[in-house]
């Protein structure tokens, strides 16, 4: 799977407002919501089941980079939003460090290997330091878009 | 002490198959052991200690992996992955379990 397949890039953040964990969880599920791509009314329920999921195991991996997620009836499809925070977010990560870079996923309950094809494709980037790095220097939604995009049709840039 | 290899092929059997919550119960476990840990499918030989590299598996239910331990608790670190992948299936259900209720 590809990111084009799965990330709504116009639900991308490119300077998350808050500093805190929930509230960039919070604002990635409200971008989601106005693009049209949850259930309508749902946005407090999915917030409120990613911090749960969040609060059982941290999916801070280390490298600066989080990746909450969950499995909800209110998603229609799944479907990724990415945030970026230039301060830092303390994700109670692995690795103890801030978090610069989140990709939220949202995934249906009835597909769950989507949802583990979507993961291969995040964690097989977000394993490789350039596109940590070209990731953190996006400023822009349409950066997001144009990276993301490259490392569709040339996954070794990353 | 000899360096002791072994090697497991294990099939994911819990309907979610490995995603993120089963693969850190995998790098847990096999970070109790002093040994090597690799992961295999038929594409990608990945590091098991690594939850990053585990999630890049994307191994869903049926999937079959190869495991392989090198180092003196290879034994003891293949035996106790095998139990949780394929006796425990990470405490998760089974396609199996879904249809009994």
């Amino acid at each position: 799977m590809k990111f084009a397949d799965f990330v709504c890039f116009e639900a991308a953040i490119p300077e998350l407002q808050t500093t805190d964990r929930d509230g960039a969880i919070a604002e990635l599920v409200s971008s989601l919501d106005e693009a049209g791509r949850l259930k309508r009314g749902k946005r407090k329920d999915i917030i409120k089941a990613v911090i749960e999921r969040e609060n059982e195991a941290s999916t801070g991996m280390g490298k600066g980079v989080a990746v909450p997620h969950v499995k909800h009836s209110a998603v229609k499809d799944i479907v990724a939003a990415v945030g970026l925070s230039g301060s830092g977010i303390d994700f109670s990560a692995l690795d103890k460090q801030p978090v610069y870079s989140v990709i939220l996923l949202l995934s249906p309950v009835d597909s769950p290997d989507r949802h583990l094809q979507a993961m291969e494709n995040i964690f097989r980037q977000l394993q490789q330091e350039k596109f940590r790095k070209f990731l953190r220097q996006c400023h822009t939604p349409e950066q997001i878009e144009d990276l993301l995009k490259e490392v569709d049709e040339n996954p070794s840039l990353g | 002490m000899d360096k002791v290899v072994c090697e497991a092929a294990v099939e994911i059997r819990n309907a979610d198959g490995l995603h993120m919550r089963p693969a850190m119960q995998f790098v847990d476990v096999a970070n109790q052991f002093d040994c090597d840990v690799t992961v295999s499918n038929a594409e990608n030989i990945v590091d098991g200690k690594s939850i990053m590299q585990m999630s890049m598996l994307a191994a869903t239910c049926g999937t079959k992996l190869n495991i392989k331990t090198e180092g003196t608790d290879a034994e003891e670190a293949i035996n106790a992955l095998r139990e949780l992948v394929e006796d425990k299936h990470f405490d998760e259900p089974t396609p199996g379990d879904q249809e009994k209720r």
